[in-house]
């Protein structure tokens, strides 16, 4: 499984994409495997503030359901259009496939995260 | 892999999805080895059945199968079976690997009290591999010499399959047309690489537990320990059709007889999501804002490509085409009572 160097991660199996104060958020390749297929994906409506480590979604696939967790603070402004049609591309792309924009209230928080090295230990333990 | 009454089993392959298409429109090939097998066999075999299995074994041919349920007192479920009858006096009871024990053990009880028969768990004789689907005959006919257009449904028939001797039972846990091969466990793996070797050409693939899981529901058969357990009886569960009322004294059959006089309080239905959501095993039904039952069995199915699932509820929202709410994660989420099964395959024109 491929973690790219350029993203942050949690030990929620999400990743981050940091640009200034904007993060992309979404899940690992690991996450989506253990998933499986994803049927829907519940997002936050733009506009919403939310607190590092907080519940701001859900992920159906056909065999479980997940949460999707806040990995930093800020405001929600923006959810991925692709997954109202096309959950499954979490599955087929899961880094380009990001769920939530959210503009950081503290984009310094980011030190607290994992990189990929670190990240992919926690997925080998 | 998870672990799975003992077992370490796959819940996937290569997807839910992708193999439970495989299963609607081509075939896919199970490992269903857990499945635990109780034999029983003797003079009182026939007696025996009678008592501890609902449905009345005695309208079974030799070669033929039955699905019954095995009862407590109560009319409810110690497990679900199927009853094979593999010589006048000598009975095959395929039941959950989960219950393989409990099952042994009560039968053995019962047995004793009905007469003169031997119960042997013999499930580690056995192993079992299925394969399911439209191409399932096509896929399994070269590698055996028995002719398997002569297998009518719910009937089995001995031989080989890929040089090993097997017993070859049409049925399944599916809802599609397809085999289950019982295999000596040395000789599973030779079965198993046969059947996909064979179906290569056909795209047929492995499939696992998840899929199982989905493919059944789809069809309506119902899981032990989900839509029946020692706590539903086999009238709420809608399962009068297993009930051999004429064939005589069984257990449970006491209860059963006055609750169909009584009427039911409760009962399992199919319902479908009129809103995005998906009810899981153990969601509350609410109507009216009060609890009225628990969802047993759900998910997001990949044929029908909708939400479904089966859930108990008073009897008065039963009615097909009632509007109840499901309890998704603190919404109350609209669903719609519909027909069970949520899936029927269109038969062919062979034999069935």
């Amino acid at each position: 499984m491929s973690y790219p160097a350029d993203l942050k991660y949690t030990k929620d199996h999400e990743w981050i994409r940091l640009t200034g104060e904007i993060a992309e958020i979404g899940i690992t390749e690991f996450a989506q495997d253990q998933l499986g297929d994803v049927v829907f994906v519940e997002l936050p409506d733009p506009g919403r503030k939310v607190t590092a480590g907080e519940s701001c979604g859900t992920i159906e696939s056909v065999k479980a359901v997940s949460e999707l967790f806040a990995p930093m603070s800020g405001e929600v402004i923006e959810v991925n259009p692709v997954l109202k049609d096309h959950p499954e591309a979490v599955n087929t792309k899961p880094y380009e496939t990001w769920m939530v924009k959210v503009r950081l209230s503290d984009p310094q928080a980011a030190a607290s995260l994992l990189d990929n090295a670190q990240y992919e230990a926690l997925t080998r333990s | 892999m998870v672990p799975y009454a003992g077992w370490d089993m796959p819940v996937e392959y290569s997807g839910i999805t992708n193999e439970h298409l495989a299963v609607r429109t081509r075939a896919g090939v199970f490992d269903v080895s857990h499945m635990g097998e109780i034999e029983v066999a003797g003079k009182g075999a026939l007696e025996a059945v009678q008592r501890i299995s609902s449905n009345d074994a005695a309208a079974l041919k030799v070669g033929q199968a039955q699905y019954a349920g095995l009862l407590t007192p109560d009319g409810t479920f110690v497990d679900d079976m199927l009853v094979y009858r593999m010589a006048p006096s000598h009975f095959m009871l395929v039941v959950n690997a989960a219950n393989t024990a409990k099952d042994f053990a009560w039968i053995s009880e019962q047995v004793k009290v009905a007469g003169d028969a031997a119960v042997v768990d013999s499930s580690s004789r056995y192993a079992l591999v299925a394969i399911q689907g439209p191409a399932a005959r096509e896929v399994l006919q070269p590698l055996t010499g028995v002719e398997l257009s002569d297998i009518r449904y719910y009937w089995f028939s001995y031989g080989e399959v890929a040089g090993a001797r097997v017993t070859i039972s049409r049925t399944g846990y599916t809802g599609e047309d397809g085999y289950e091969i019982f295999v000596p466990p040395n000789m599973a793996d030779r079965v198993w690489q046969a059947l996909l070797e064979s179906g290569r050409s056909a795209d047929v693939i492995p499939c696992g537990l998840g899929a199982r899981d989905t493919l059944r529901l789809e069809a309506a058969m119902r899981l032990y320990g989900n839509d029946i357990d020692e706590s539903t009886t086999a009238l709420e569960a809608g399962l009068g059709w297993t009930i051999g009322w004429k064939k005589g004294d069984f257990i449970g059959r006491e209860r059963l007889l006055a609750q169909k006089e009584r009427g039911l309080a409760r009962t399992l239905v199919g319902f479908e999501m009129l809103e995005r959501g998906i009810a899981r095993p153990g969601y509350t039904v609410v109507a009216n804002g009060d609890s009225v039952g628990t969802v047993t069995s759900g998910t997001q199915t990949p044929f029908l490509k909708k939400a479904i699932g089966m859930a108990y509820v008073p009897v008065a929202l039963a009615a097909l085409g009632s509007q109840i709410d499901i309890d998704i994660r603190g919404r109350a989420t609209k669903a719609q009572v519909v027909p069970l099964p949520f899936y029927k395959r269109v038969m062919g024109s062979g034999v069935i």
